[in-house]
């Protein structure tokens, strides 16, 4: 049996300390399999953004056991934890947090510089990448130039273009309109989903979730219902 | 990640030129105004620094500084000629006059009296003329300020004349002397020529300038001589800073221009220091997506430690090229003359300006290392 992407076993989190202790997340039973576009959805303050940043590695869990591809994450310290998420994980961000400063392509090649590649090896690479998503036209374009959806495709490549086997996507069509989300969540998933790598993504947005595989609910801290998508739509 | 941090620190042009500006003020305030201060203390000594045939400066024992003299007598002359070590030894007088040309115009000169046969004490840059003239009666030598102020505009010529005491003196010589620092023409003329041209006070000997023997020293003449005449003896690079140090500790001038490099380091400081901590929150969330994304905290702090010496670097270039621009535009005026940028003024200057950056930086780099990347996910 192949292991899970992301394995998630009785995890907890808690802010603060004593009487201001926040438990956001109450020991959480989980698993993101690899092959799938897994969706995490609930309700504002549930914890979805917290189980995500657990999961990428950006905090740590109070207590429980979490295993990331493989690798018991929350054990890896400093740099390892650094050098683990730059080779094996690929990040959407809701506002896209491209660098204002950096073309389209620049900016999608960031995971390759941040590798120790050369610039112009690292760009060649995410222009190609860009072409795959329809953005070959503006590759030179800076974010002030390209659209909302353009960003977002940005971000994907940025997300796809170290190959990394697990893609964690916070809310990738918050803001965008309605017809830009679909066709973004489209494209996410013809270039994203592969075997072996598994994209996690968090979202609110009812409308899209014909796109994922499975789909589980998080209410108070708690992952509460596994849901398995049949009819997913595809492109 | 080098291009990164370039391409953040220039993307925003209104930012990163008010940092380059910042650093370009402070810079440009710090090493003019320094640099002004050492060329006006160098210049309460220019006359000692003139003096290039004596080594040795003996004055009365209560002497602080070359422009506050009490008068030797001839007889300290003789002691000084017999002390054991001293080659050789000439009076110098230096006092002031007032020069009037011939058209009327006048004013307040520095007058040095050389001694008669050897003419030692005269500045060895010569314009025009030939000093050994000196010795030739109602002659004297004139400083370039001197003549430029007397005789504007016209070319240097020599057998001109100016009254001083009512006596017509010939001028035989124009003189490069370095500036003194009251800005007065420097009139050179023998000593007992001088002796005349001033008030009838019993004693005119202002210093005399001793030369070692070969083979003793000149700490040890120096030595000698206070101990046998009771006179002050030094070397005149030590008259020179005992000079410099009088007025630095009882004058107002060290104060004043310390205060302004002070307000041009706190200024740059603060200026760069907010600017650029603008700079950085305002990239705060790019810094946030680089660090989940899997770039290290001191990949970051080696970014924003380049973006700092970038702005320093290019700061610095420009406030010093400011600097040295204003001394080589006005190289050629004679009453700022003595002013220049030392090498010790532009490398004390890009250390205040290091200082500038890294506490600039520093704050910087705090935030961002205390960054939790997981402020990403917040929308």
């Amino acid at each position: 049996m192949i292991e899970p992407a992301v394995l998630c076993s009785d995890l907890y989190k808690t802010f603060g300390a004593g009487e201001d202790a926040v438990k956001v997340l109450r020991g959480v039973n989980f698993e993101v399999p690899r092959g799938e576009m897994t969706f995490l959805v609930g309700p504002s303050g549930c914890g979805k953004t917290t189980l995500l940043s657990v999961i990428a590695g950006l905090l740590n869990p109070s207590q429980g056991d979490l295993r990331v591809l493989g690798t018991p994450l929350a054990q890896l310290k400093g740099s390892a934890a650094v050098e683990f998420r730059r080779k094996n994980l690929g990040f959407v961000f809701q506002q896209f947090n491209l660098l204002p400063a950096l073309t389209a392509a620049e900016n999608a090649a960031v995971p390759l510089l941040a590798a120790g590649w050369k610039r112009k090896a690292a760009v060649e690479k995410a222009e190609e990448i860009l072409n795959d998503l329809g953005l070959a036209a503006r590759t030179r374009a800076m974010p002030n130039q390209l659209s909302g959806g353009q960003q977002q495709r940005v971000a994907f490549a940025r997300a796809l273009i170290h190959e990394p086997q697990l893609i964690v996507c916070d809310e990738p069509t918050s803001a965008l309109d309605a017809e830009t989300g679909h066709h973004v969540m489209e494209l996410l998933r013809k270039v994203a989903v592969r075997p072996g790598r598994a994209v996690l993504v968090v979202t609110h947005d009812s409308r899209i979730f014909s796109f994922a595989d499975r789909i589980a609910h998080m209410n108070d801290g708690l992952v509460d219902k596994i849901e398995i998508n049949s009819g997913v739509s595809t492109c | 990640m080098k291009y990164i941090a370039w391409q953040m620190l220039t993307g925003d042009r209104a930012k990163y030129l008010g940092l380059i500006f910042a650093i370009a003020f402070s810079t440009f305030l710090m090493s003019h105004q320094v640099s002004i201060f050492c060329g006006l203390m160098n210049r309460t000594a220019s006359q000692i620094d003139d003096v290039h045939d004596a080594n040795i400066w003996v004055m009365d024992s209560k002497t602080q500084y070359l422009d506050e003299v009490k008068a030797l007598t001839d007889q300290d002359l003789y002691r000084i000629r017999g002390v054991e070590g001293v080659q050789w030894a000439v009076p110098l007088f230096k006092g002031t006059s007032r020069a009037k040309a011939q058209d009327g115009k006048f004013r307040g000169v520095i007058l040095m009296g050389l001694d008669d046969a050897s003419l030692v004490g005269l500045p060895r840059s010569v314009r025009l003329g030939d000093p050994q003239h000196l010795r030739d009666p109602e002659t004297i030598a004139i400083d370039e300020t001197g003549y430029r102020f007397f005789f504007p505009g016209e070319p240097y010529a020599l057998g001109r004349t100016l009254d001083l005491n009512d006596h017509t003196l010939k001028i035989v010589a124009i003189i490069d002397s370095s500036a003194p620092f009251v800005n007065l023409p420097v009139v050179y003329t023998k000593y007992t020529q001088a002796r005349d041209l001033v008030g009838r006070e019993r004693n005119q000997l202002s210093f005399v300038l001793a030369q070692a023997a070969p083979g003793v020293t000149d700490a040890e003449v120096t030595r000698r001589i206070t101990e046998r005449t009771g006179l002050k003896a030094m070397t005149g690079n030590a008259f020179g800073w005992e000079t410099i140090w009088y007025y630095i500790k009882n004058t107002g001038i060290p104060i004043n221009f310390g205060i302004t490099v002070v307000i041009a380091l706190v200024v740059g400081t603060v200026v760069a220091g907010q600017t650029f901590y603008l700079f950085t929150v305002e990239n705060l969330k790019q810094f946030g997506a680089l660090k989940a994304i899997g770039v290290s905290d001191w990949r970051i702090v080696g970014m924003i430690l380049m973006q700092a010496v970038i702005v320093g670097a290019v700061g610095y270039g420009l406030g010093i090229a400011m600097t040295a621009g204003f001394f080589a535009a006005t190289a050629d005026n004679l009453d700022l003359r003595g002013f220049r940028m030392l090498p010790e003024i532009m490398l004390g200057t890009a250390g205040a300006v290091f200082l500038i950056v890294f506490l600039a930086s520093a704050v910087s780099v705090r935030r961002v290392i205390v960054l939790e990347p997981a402020v990403v996910f917040r929308g």
